[in-house]
């Protein structure tokens, strides 16, 4: 009875620590492996050129812009699906999924039909001249878009386990709406928050679909750090690829660590 | 200041939570709101807050109207069953809030955050987060809170509901003695009649949305004006239309006029107190409480014959007010 408890106790645990290595552990160490093969010195000028500096600058910015965005947006939407009662609150539900239902070129596309030259507001941001495919601003869009729900399913759970007592104290206690939720409600998600802005991130930094499409993929200009690696990867640079694929990781993962160690710090 | 609810009706969906209720609480007082869950007790105390908006009627605190003054400008202090502690600040913190707010000078409110973490006796435990603290330190944490804004009036829902036994006893006597210092208006809700009795100058019974009976504790127990304040507030029998109090009945060895024969099914002592319960001839389960020394004067056995009659009884017959009826004056 024992002996089959820990075989079963055992068993689920290495079948577990199995099924990772197999899917995730073994493919990243390849990336890390073939990216070092020539040595560090190529690995660092493979990803130091001029192209691939700015296309990790603009993922960054792109990345960047879209966190806040999404956050002030989550945030908001959050309280309203679970503070307010309204109709067609349900659909707003379902509508905020919608980003993981749709594949990231659909989204790339559908920004396509209704920013270029025939679209609905293409025709009217040219006219006053403003570029939003093949530029930046198209280029944002896509990247909200797709990672537009993180921050909202992070945080709506964390306000429903809170509930609203402290809210309607802080009331009582004289707090207008604004007061209430800057020294309430906002200390008591953030780390709701935090993990809803370091999925965004993650996100954001390795979209590669709906930016692809949207951008032009103009070397220099509105390349990204992911249609970066795709486009040295096709030209048998494989060393900056990997090298390239590396660093957009590493920087996913300094955002998960650095809200860990500002979690930790606080808890001491 | 004076709390008066005119005509208060609230419903949420189908469920009539208030249904034309009408409460003059006077200056000073400490006022217990008491009533089974879904009697509209908690929804009463959070439309006085402004928590919840009336239907319709009025609620006016001190001679003004505040129907449709907003919570936060009201001046009440609310203290909630579960302390609604703000997590993620100290013990100091959390008693400053309500000034903090109110922009007060820094000196002037560390000197009556000082004041009032000695007043619920939470010396030491400033530099506390709530989750370091017992429910019942909490709970004192959370009236140090609502008192430093200086409130008109104090209402607390369930205070002590989420404590336990031994703490909520102890926090009983603490606010009643807290309200003869501070002598804020207070209401105070609660299901627990024995709470009210203890605690309260005066009771507001409730019953599915409307008020049964107000009244000082003593005044409710011996003159209940309807059936459900004299089975909520204190223990009773029922017989069809008559009421008797458990400690109204009298137990005799011998037949006598009004006795009725009955056996003792059980005898249960609390200490002080003991219990003796009867089966009746028709087949009736009536109790009778007695001291101690009553009962080992009786010298009771299980499954003994005794003869039970009622010292007095509270009738209420349809279409008439009630009336006692004293039965037998005891020798």
């Amino acid at each position: 009875m024992a002996a089959r408890d820990r075989l079963g106790k055992y068993g689920l645990r290495y079948f577990a620590l199995g099924y990772l290595t197999m899917l995730l552990l073994i493919p990243v160490g390849m990336i890390s492996y073939r990216a070092f093969e020539h040595g560090f010195s190529a690995a660092w000028s493979s990803v130091t050129t001029p192209d691939a500096l700015h296309a990790f600058l603009l993922t960054i910015e792109i990345a960047a812009i879209a966190v806040v965005a999404n956050t002030i947006f989550g945030v908001g939407c959050a309280l309203l699906l679970v503070r307010s009662n309204f109709r067609g609150k349900a659909l707003l539900n379902a509508i905020i999924d919608l980003p993981f239902a749709i594949s990231p070129v659909v989204v790339g596309l559908a920004l396509l039909l209704l920013y270029g030259r025939t679209g609905w507001f293409g025709s009217m941001f040219l006219d006053n001249g403003v570029q939003i495919l093949f530029a930046m601003p198209g280029m944002v869009l896509a990247t909200i878009f797709i990672s537009l729900p993180f921050v909202v399913r992070e945080v709506v759970p964390v306000l429903h386990e809170i509930g609203d007592e402290q809210e309607q104290a802080a009331q009582t206690l004289g707090a207008n709406w604004w007061q209430t939720f800057w020294r309430i409600t906002l200390p008591a998600i953030r780390w709701g928050v935090g993990y809803g802005v370091v999925l965004t991130t993650a996100r954001a930094l390795g979209e590669f679909g709906a930016v692809a499409v949207v951008s032009g993929r103009i070397s220099g200009q509105t390349e990204t750090a992911p249609l970066w690696v795709w486009r040295e990867f096709g030209q048998f640079n494989t060393t900056g690829a990997y090298t390239a694929s590396l660093v957009l990781a590493l920087i996913a993962i300094a955002t998960l660590l650095a809200m860990n160690s500002f979690k930790r710090k606080e808890a001491s | 200041m004076s709390i008066i609810v005119e005509q208060a009706r609230k419903q949420f969906g189908d469920f009539v939570a208030l249904d034309g209720v009408s409460i003059e609480v006077p200056d000073g007082s400490l006022t217990a709101l008491l009533g089974p869950s879904g009697s509209g007790k908690s929804t009463l105390l959070r439309v006085i807050a402004g928590l919840e908006k009336p239907d319709s009627g009025r609620v006016m605190i001190s001679g003004g109207d505040a129907t449709d003054v907003p919570a936060q400008k009201r001046g009440v202090g609310f203290v909630f069953q579960h302390y609604a502690a703000f997590k993620h600040m100290t013990v100091r913190n959390n008693i400053a809030f309500g000034l903090s707010i109110r922009k007060r000078p820094k000196k002037e409110i560390a000197e009556r955050v000082d004041e009032l973490i000695s007043l619920v006796h939470l010396d030491g435990f400033g530099e506390r987060y709530p989750s370091q603290l017992s429910g019942g330190q909490r709970q004192r944490m959370a009236l140090a809170r609502a008192l430093a804004v200086e409130p008109k009036v104090l209402l607390l829902d369930e205070p002590f509901g989420a404590l336990d036994a031994n703490v909520r006893k102890e926090l009983r006597l603490w606010l009643r003695r807290l309200h003869d210092d501070v002598h804020v208006t207070t209401i105070f809700v609660t299901h627990d009649q024995e709470e009210a009795m203890e605690v309260a100058g005066q009771i507001v019974v409730m019953n599915e949305g409307h008020v049964e009976q107000t009244g000082e504790p003593n005044d409710l127990y011996e003159h209940p004006q309807t059936e459900f304040v004299m089975s909520f507030i204190g223990p009773v029998n029922q017989r069809g239309a008559v009421f008797i109090r458990p400690h109204d009945l009298e137990l005799l060895h011998v037949p006598a006029p009004e006795a009725e024969e009955a056996m003792v099914e059980r005898i249960v002592n609390l200490g002080f107190e003991t219990r003796v319960e009867l089966l009746m001839a028709n087949g009736e389960q009536l109790w009778a409480q007695m001291t101690r020394d009553e009962a080992d004067l009786l010298e009771l056995t299980d499954g003994q014959i005794v003869y039970v009659r009622p010292r007095r009884a509270k009738v209420f017959e349809p279409n008439g007010d009630p009336r006692t009826e004293e039965i037998a004056s005891a020798a």
